[in-house]
């Protein structure tokens, strides 16, 4: 299957349309007849949501639990427990970096307070003008390649300040020159298809 | 004592190109420890794990066989195995390269497992960050349902193994098992009180296993070469080839595989030795929860009893070198960080007690600390230890237990001189130190950022 592109299907590829006006609404409910309405597979509808439409707003939320018949307590509880999930819209662009202990010693918190002075942002913060989204990680399992960062989904190793610093600038330079097709709009990091559901009971 | 040094046995097909694919794997003796274990009977396959004495890969070194052997068969009910790919603990990548180059050697794995414990249901519980990996397994187990090597009747044998794929979605106490079974439930990753254990009312209730990667992907080699072949290499007690991240000040960090049983000074030079400059100070032997030890342990056979007489644990295989250019405090500071932010909040040991502990190392390590402070982590490590609801609470303590016992100067000196003595001054949530003045962006209020001391 194809990834779905977030706002692209915005328009409704069948012409039906979803009662609510939004049609990446049906991109979720197609993931949770494939669940088969199933409350484990939460999790799962929680990743779909947001690859859908990028981060879990509260009507989002409310949306999977009646589908679900969860009440909000739980799905909000689970939504918040894991830290892959984000309730605020990120910027157009991101620089994740790894602070985890390799790249510490590698020198990440460098790399951090470049970043953070040249966009005037901290991190886990978006640029006021929602164009640039900085975060750290505690670590990316990528520790031969320190220090790491994740910008814009492309994993960067052996990076320093003035590394990082150039390649989020030629991002941002990129889409702000009109060429954002792949730049503003980074193809989500996911698995297509969760295997396990064709795998299950036919 | 068998075989050590860098050995290629598990990962010898990584360099294959095209072995995610599953034509590539089949020329490369791909799904002949299914076939071979299709002609066995279940009992036999555990007996043989057993025989090959494989210890578990996650951490603890439990028995893989004996595990296994304790699933209760005789409920009535479903028996699960569950392949834990939650590879979170920081320094450890060794899982990883395994699922993304060779993936269908865990799902041979599994099926194995699935026949040897009469399982028609398995689950690989994938760390979320793990994008990549989770396409080339996703590819993978698409390619083995075509080939007839999992779904209804796996290789005509009228046998059913069935195989999900779940990715998880960012949090490191998922990979404690039964935190881990609740996730799989689409619930908060929170342990369960044992017991009961897993093996009798693990996922859904029902008897469950819980293993590793490497433990699973380890069991079609048993199957196809017996357990003479695993025992070539290593001790006694800790036999077989083992796959390890080296990370740290060391001139080619990456992924290897050694023979159980190396001693660690070679495992440096495996790594290309220490980065020019630098000079061993200290080291973790499995990732952030064992114990650090110091470069006078450097001797040390790579093995589960060597490294636990030494005070550690083998852990995860994330060995992590650390020169005399680092600073011992600041590095705990950063394991805490890390254990504080990943702790699930059901204790409270684990929950108060990170917080605590990575306040009173910040201000150690920022210059604020007082000499009652060293007193005062130890006491609180004490009431974590052993009053933790899972082994979280006990790895964050370890860190700190084993520092303040290896390197107490070290924390000392940070109090004489009222700063770092390494002269780290890294920006942290939590600490003002950076939020000099303000400027306006729009109507928003952004802090501008002057490290202290150079505007």
């Amino acid at each position: 299957m194809a990834e779905p592109n977030v706002r692209a299907r915005k328009a409704g590829a069948d012409g039906e349309g979803h009662p609510s006006g939004d049609d990446r609404f049906e991109l979720i409910d197609k993931a949770l007849k494939r669940a088969r309405f199933s409350q484990d597979q939460l999790i799962e509808i929680l990743h779909v949501a947001q690859d859908v439409f990028g981060y879990l707003s509260p009507d989002l939320l409310v949306y999977i639990g009646r589908a679900l018949k969860l009440p909000p307590s739980r799905v909000y509880g689970v939504a918040t427990f894991y830290h892959l999930f984000t309730f605020e819209e990120p910027g157009d662009h991101s620089c994740t970096i790894c602070t985890g202990t390799a790249c510490f010693v590698k020198g990440a918190d460098d790399i951090v307070l470049a970043l953070s002075r040249e966009h005037s942002v901290a991190a886990g913060q978006t640029t006021a003008d929602g164009r640039f989204t900085l975060t750290t990680a505690r670590c990316l399992g990528s520790c031969g390649l320190a220090p790491v960062a994740v910008i814009d989904g492309e994993v960067r190793g052996h990076l320093d300040a003035e590394a990082a610093v150039a390649a989020v600038a030629a991002n941002l330079a990129a889409s702000a020159n009109g060429d954002d097709g792949a730049a503003t709009e980074p193809e989500p990091e996911r698995i297509a298809e969760p295997a396990g559901v064709a795998g299950e009971g036919n | 004592m068998g075989i050590t040094g860098q050995v290629t046995a598990m990962s010898y097909r990584y360099d294959v190109p095209g072995v995610d694919d599953i034509d590539v794997y089949e020329q490369h003796d791909g799904y002949e420890g299914l076939r071979a274990a299709l002609t066995m009977e279940p009992t036999d396959i555990i007996q043989l794990v057993k025989d090959s004495g494989l210890r578990g890969r996650g951490g603890a070194g439990f028995p893989t066989g004996l595990k296994w052997s304790f699933v209760a068969q005789d409920t009535g009910k479903p028996v699960y195995i569950v392949c834990n790919a939650d590879e979170g603990e920081p320094g450890t990548f060794k899982d990883r390269p395994l699922m993304e180059y060779d993936p269908h050697q865990l799902i041979e794995g599994m099926i194995v497992g699935g026949l040897a414990l009469n399982s028609v249901q398995g689950y690989i519980y994938l760390r979320g960050e793990f994008a990549f990996a989770g396409r080339q397994l996703a590819k993978a187990i698409r390619q083995a349902y075509e080939r007839g090597y999992l779904g209804a009747d796996v290789m005509g044998s009228g046998k059913r193994f069935d195989l999900t794929l779940h990715r998880a979605a960012g949090a490191y106490i998922c990979g404690e098992e039964t935190a881990l079974l609740d996730s799989l439930e689409g619930r908060r990753g929170q342990p369960r009180l044992r017991p009961p254990f897993p093996a009798t009312h693990g996922l859904y209730g029902c008897p469950t296993t819980v293993n590793n990667v490497e433990s699973i992907a380890a069991v079609p080699f048993l199957v196809r070469h017996g357990a003479d072949w695993f025992r070539q290499w290593g001790t006694e007690k800790s036999p077989g080839p083992k796959l390890i991240g080296v990370s740290g000040n060391v001139v080619n960090p990456g992924n290897y595989e050694v023979a159980l049983g190396t001693p660690i000074r070679e495992i440096v030079d495996i790594a290309g030795g220490m980065a020019e400059g630098h000079e061993l100070k200290f080291w973790c032997p499995g990732g952030s929860s064992t114990p650090l030890l110091p470069a006078a342990a450097i001797d040390t056979p790579y093995t589960f009893e060597d490294i636990a007489e030494q005070g550690s644990m083998l852990g995860t295989g994330a060995v992590m070198i650390y020169s005399d250019q680092v600073c011992v405090v600041d590095t705990v500071l950063r394991f805490t960080e890390f254990y504080e932010h990943e702790s699930c909040g059901k204790c409270t040991p684990c929950r108060e007690g990170g917080y605590w502990l990575s306040q009173i190392l910040r201000r150690i390590e920022t210059g604020s600390g007082r000499e009652e402070d060293l007193t005062l982590l130890e006491d609180i490590c004490g009431n974590i230890l052993g009053r933790s609801f899972c082994a979280l609470g006990d790895g964050m303590t370890s860190p700190i237990t084993a520092s303040l016992k290896h390197f107490h100067d070290e924390y000392v000196e940070h109090l004489r001189q009222g700063r770092c003595p390494f002269g780290t001054t890294a920006p942290r949530r939590d600490i003002p130190m950076l939020a000099v003045g303000s400027r306006d962006v729009g109507n928003a209020q952004v802090p501008t950022f002057e490290p202290a001391g150079q505007a």
